[in-house]
């Protein structure tokens, strides 16, 4: 028993911690952390443990955690430039969509504008046009009617020498033709 | 074991709350020397496991979003990082990596200590003395490194009366020596008295009518030495930090 071995260095430490000495044959000292005889040995494996968890985190796994990190931090940063800078293209083109809209708009009232403009003169145009071939008519109108007018009268006279000469024959006399224009003239003059 | 047969001979309550903390070799029961492979060494070798498993293959993938050990390895190491730089400041965090390394040691071991069975090697005075005083003697030796002749100004506090000063000065000195002692003694201390309450307890476990009341007990202790496990740890590291501190800038 290694525990028996050292026993006899720990009687008096168990003694002053009050464990009984049947006890004390066979469980050795009170405080196996006092038990100096195994201190070499623990310091040593300890030792060991240390310098290899000090190269183990210092050469790997430190560096490595580190870079994990700096590389999350720089592709946050690089989502968060990137989402905003997204976010700024989504407004310019926002705008842009409604500036299009508001030019599209105008212009689509211009065209309107103008086209109503356009109609407004050709119906102006065309009214006017109108309005001259129907004077243009009118006025042909007035001077035939004048003309009939004309004729009739001319022809009003010739009947009525022709009926008066037709009278005159009838009635049996003889007239010249003369005599009975100038009479015919006078009657209508008068 | 003797013990144990002993402990059935007498019959009753068995209390060995100690016998967890033998150091026993593990194979055949010659005397132990310094190389010889103890209960010590299989659980020194296997914090050293744990810290690899979870700081280099834990964190084998590199990935951006980390995976749940990758996660917890960047966590001690943001905690401990900060710890460093919080309390040493800019210029104390080229020494990180002996820091991050004591905290990944003690709190590994802390850990493994609770396993049943297992052997808690930070219970041993044999290793908190070591790391304490590996913790002392490089704060020392820093200090006068970095500040010559200076560092002894950390003894004489320049706000105090100039008659007090000299007692002051012995006030502080002895504290500073007591450091390792204090250093070492908390945690080990911590350690093993959970471990040796948790036994008891199950020492009563022997009588039937106690031992529902008795595994409650144990229950709650393990309980709370998860949280000393973890607490104490961090006290060594946030020690060794401010010690550190005290070796960089030895200003009041």
């Amino acid at each position: 028993m290694a525990t028996e071995t050292h026993s006899a260095a720990g009687n008096g430490l168990a003694d002053a911690a009050g464990v009984d000495g049947h006890e004390l044959a066979t469980a050795g000292p009170g405080m196996p952390q006092l038990d100096f005889s195994t201190w070499g040995n623990q310091i040593f494996w300890l030792l060991v443990a240390l310098v290899v968890i000090y190269f183990v985190l210092s050469r790997v796994a430190l560096p490595r955690i580190a870079a994990v990190l700096a590389e999350r931090h720089g592709t946050i940063t690089n989502d968060i430039a990137r989402a905003d800078d997204l976010k700024r293209q989504a407004t310019e083109a926002e705008a842009a969509y409604e500036q299009a809209l508001k030019d599209a708009r105008a212009e689509a009232q211009a065209i309107s504008q103008r086209t109503r403009d356009e109609i407004k003169v050709q119906v102006a145009e065309a009214t006017a046009e109108a309005d001259a071939r129907i004077a243009v008519k009118s006025g042909e109108a007035d001077k035939a009617v004048a003309d009939i007018r004309a004729t009739a009268m001319e022809n009003v006279e010739v009947v009525a020498k022709d009926t008066a000469e037709a009278l005159v024959a009838a009635l049996g006399g003889s007239a010249d033709a003369t005599a009975i224009s100038d009479a015919v003239n006078n009657r209508m003059k008068g | 074991m003797a013990t144990e047969a002993n402990g059935a001979e007498t019959g009753g309550l068995v209390f060995h709350p100690m016998d967890q903390f033998i150091v026993k070799p593990l194979f055949g029961d010659g005397p132990i020397g310094m190389f010889t492979l103890t209960n010590a060494t299989l659980w020194l070798a296997l914090t050293v496991l744990a810290v690899v498993a979870l700081m280099v293959l834990g964190t084998s993938r590199r990935a951006i979003v980390p995976t749940r050990s990758q996660s917890v390895g960047e966590l001690a190491y943001g905690f401990v990082y900060k710890m460093v730089e919080d309390v040493t400041g800019k210029d104390g965090v080229k020494y990180f990596p002996y820091i991050m390394s004591l905290f990944m040691f003690v709190v590994m071991a802390n850990f493994l200590g609770l396993l049943p069975m297992s052997f808690a090697t930070t219970s041993h005075f044999a290793v908190t003395v070591v790391l304490a005083l590996a913790v002392f003697l490089t704060v020392t030796v820093l200090g006068f490194i970095k500040n010559g002749v200076g560092f002894l100004g950390l003894f004489w506090v320049s706000s105090a009366p100039l008659a007090l000063r000299p007692v002051l000065a012995i006030i502080e000195l002895i504290s500073y020596f007591v450091r390792p002692v204090s250093h070492s003694i908390r945690l080990a201390g911590n350690v093993m008295a959970g471990h040796a309450v948790i036994k008891v307890f199950a020492g009563f476990a022997a009588l039937a009518v106690i031992s529902p009341l008795s595994i409650v007990a144990i229950t709650a202790m393990y309980g709370l030495e998860i949280l000393v496990a973890f607490i104490q740890a961090y006290v060594f590291t946030i020690l060794t930090c401010v010690y550190l501190k005290d070796a960089l800038h030895p200003g009041h």
